[in-house]
């Protein structure tokens, strides 16, 4: 362990003064022995990357879970999520009664080339709908194309991991 | 064999087969630097060009480069401009005509080769500096002329180091110098022993003579004219096309021509103990091609380890280190010469 140094006093810079060229040396080591060794490298197109469960791959939408309260939208700092809803008059519970009034998804568009993963979306969401999924391979061809539709986002909801039990 | 006895017909297989060895050379030295590069920063480098390991990444480099545009710039001196990359082409290749390969594989046997090799690879300072002007850029001006001051200032130390040679040996031809380091220093039994210069007092000479070549090389870490951070590709930043390629295959030769006239003066050239006669005329070459792979493997080596040097620390290097060691060498050299 070498002793803690004052790195305010100037004469204390004689502690880098070593053996001359010994960084060097010590350099083509490093590289020579990286040369020989096997470079940890996947393949990525023949051998898949194995992302961790919580990876930020893509976010997953719940259709039947989203009020379409805009509180995502709104949150979004990249302003890259798209809604639209309307109305669904509900026949009354019961004989007589009002009729009740459901909000119904039209629209839920990701723009991922806007995207920046931060998951504010994800955390604001009240009802669940929103989730992260570690699915990364969703590039396509051309920035506009990365407009993934709620059909799309429904899609990822299966490759969303279970949560760990809750602790007790 | 009367047909290959005409000078002019020797004279053309000379400079075909010498084209075609010297450019494969280059390109298979390209391969080792991305190779070589790619693992040891833990990558694997060229992977899929040919099928296996990458084998055609530089080929088809090359493919690539000869099919772009030959751009030159407005305010380009076009002349100039288009011939600075055969400039430095053609004194990466004159080099060769002197690097004796076998005790009759040579190109050209010449008294003054040390002259020929020193005088025909500071014309490619010519070229840099010729690209770096006509190029009409400021990037290319100040590569130019930090390659110009740096050639220069290295050109020096290298000639030094290669004077300390001249004197040991008492020659200024390469064959010269091979076949002087080839004789019996001492005999152990019946086993004659003769040892390259670099094991008879010349290890500092070739240290010396090692540094100032990477740094004629402009290769890290003395890449201050090309420096990539800075002035984009200093002197190369407006070439294209088949112009680039030449500076780029110029490069890797010189590599190979500055390594090879190394191995013949410091490590004996083509011969071997044990290689005599005939066979040493067969084996040479491949003797000499191991002992410039080694060269060549270690200029590489550095340059994916190193950093560059600072233009005012590169300048240090050469005319406060080298060239004041280089003179003392000499000194040194000249005394045991001529005391023992």
């Amino acid at each position: 362990m070498a002793e803690p140094r004052d790195y305010n006093d100037p004469s204390d810079y004689s502690k880098d003064v070593s053996f001359p060229f010994l960084g060097l040396a010590k350099g083509m080591w490093v590289t020579l022995k990286a040369l020989f060794t096997k470079p940890p490298v996947t393949m990525y197109p023949q051998e898949k990357e194995i992302p961790v469960p919580r990876a930020r791959g893509v976010i997953a939408l719940d259709v039947d879970n989203c009020t379409v309260c805009m509180l995502c939208a709104r949150e979004c700092p990249d302003w890259c999520i798209y809604i639209e809803g309307h109305k669904e008059e509900q026949p009354p519970s019961k004989p007589g009664g009002k009729p009740r009034a459901r909000a119904t998804l039209d629209r839920f568009d990701i723009d991922y080339s806007l995207c920046m993963y931060c998951g504010i979306c994800v955390e604001v969401c009240p009802f669940d709908a929103l989730y992260w999924s570690p699915e990364y391979e969703y590039s396509e061809e051309g920035v506009s194309d990365l407009l993934h539709n709620k059909e799309k986002l429904t899609e990822w909801l299966a490759t969303v991991p279970q949560p760990p039990a809750v602790e007790s | 064999m009367e047909f290959f006895d005409g000078f002019w017909i020797q004279l053309v297989l000379k400079v075909a087969v010498g084209l075609l060895v010297i450019l494969t050379g280059a390109l298979v030295v390209i391969y080792a630097e991305v190779k070589i590069g790619g693992h040891m920063q833990t990558r694997i480098g060229p992977y899929y060009a040919g099928g296996r390991w990458g084998w055609a990444q530089p080929l088809a480099d090359a493919a690539k480069f000869l099919q772009k545009e030959d751009l030159a710039p407005d305010g380009a001196d076009r002349k100039v401009y288009g011939f600075a990359p055969y400039v430095v082409m053609m004194s990466a290749l004159a080099v060769f005509a002197v690097i004796p390969m076998g005790p009759d594989l040579v190109g050209a046997d010449l008294d003054v080769g040390v002259y020929f090799v020193l005088a025909i690879s500071s014309i490619s300072v010519l070229g840099v500096l010729m690209a770096g002007w006509s190029s009409g850029n400021k990037y290319s001006l100040i590569g130019g002329l930090r390659a110009a001051a740096q050639l220069i200032a290295y050109e020096l130390p290298l000639v030094l180091a290669v004077v300390a040679v001249v004197i040991q040996a008492s020659t200024m031809s390469l064959n010269g110098i091979v076949e002087a380091q080839n004789e019996t220093l001492f005999t152990i039994g019946s086993f004659d022993v003769a040892l390259p210069y670099i094991f008879r007092g010349q290890i500092v000479s070739f240290a010396i003579f090692m540094i100032a070549a990477v740094a004629e090389l402009s290769r890290i870490p003395f890449d201050m004219p090309i420096a990539e951070s800075e002035l984009t590709m200093g002197y190369l930043t407006e070439y294209s096309g088949i112009r680039f390629t030449m500076f780029f295959l110029g490069e890797y030769a010189s590599m190979i021509g500055l390594s090879a006239i190394a191995a013949t003066m410091f490590l004996g050239g083509y011969s071997v103990p044990g290689l005599e006669g005939v066979s040493a005329n067969l084996g040479g070459p491949i003797v000499l091609l191991l002992k410039v792979s080694v060269l060549v493997f270690v200029i590489l080596w550095i340059r994916w380890t190193w950093p560059r040097l600072r233009e005012d620390q590169l300048q240090h290097l050469a005319w406060r280190w080298l060239i004041p060691l280089a003179l003392v060498n000499i000194a040194v050299i000249a005394v045991f010469k001529v005391a023992f």
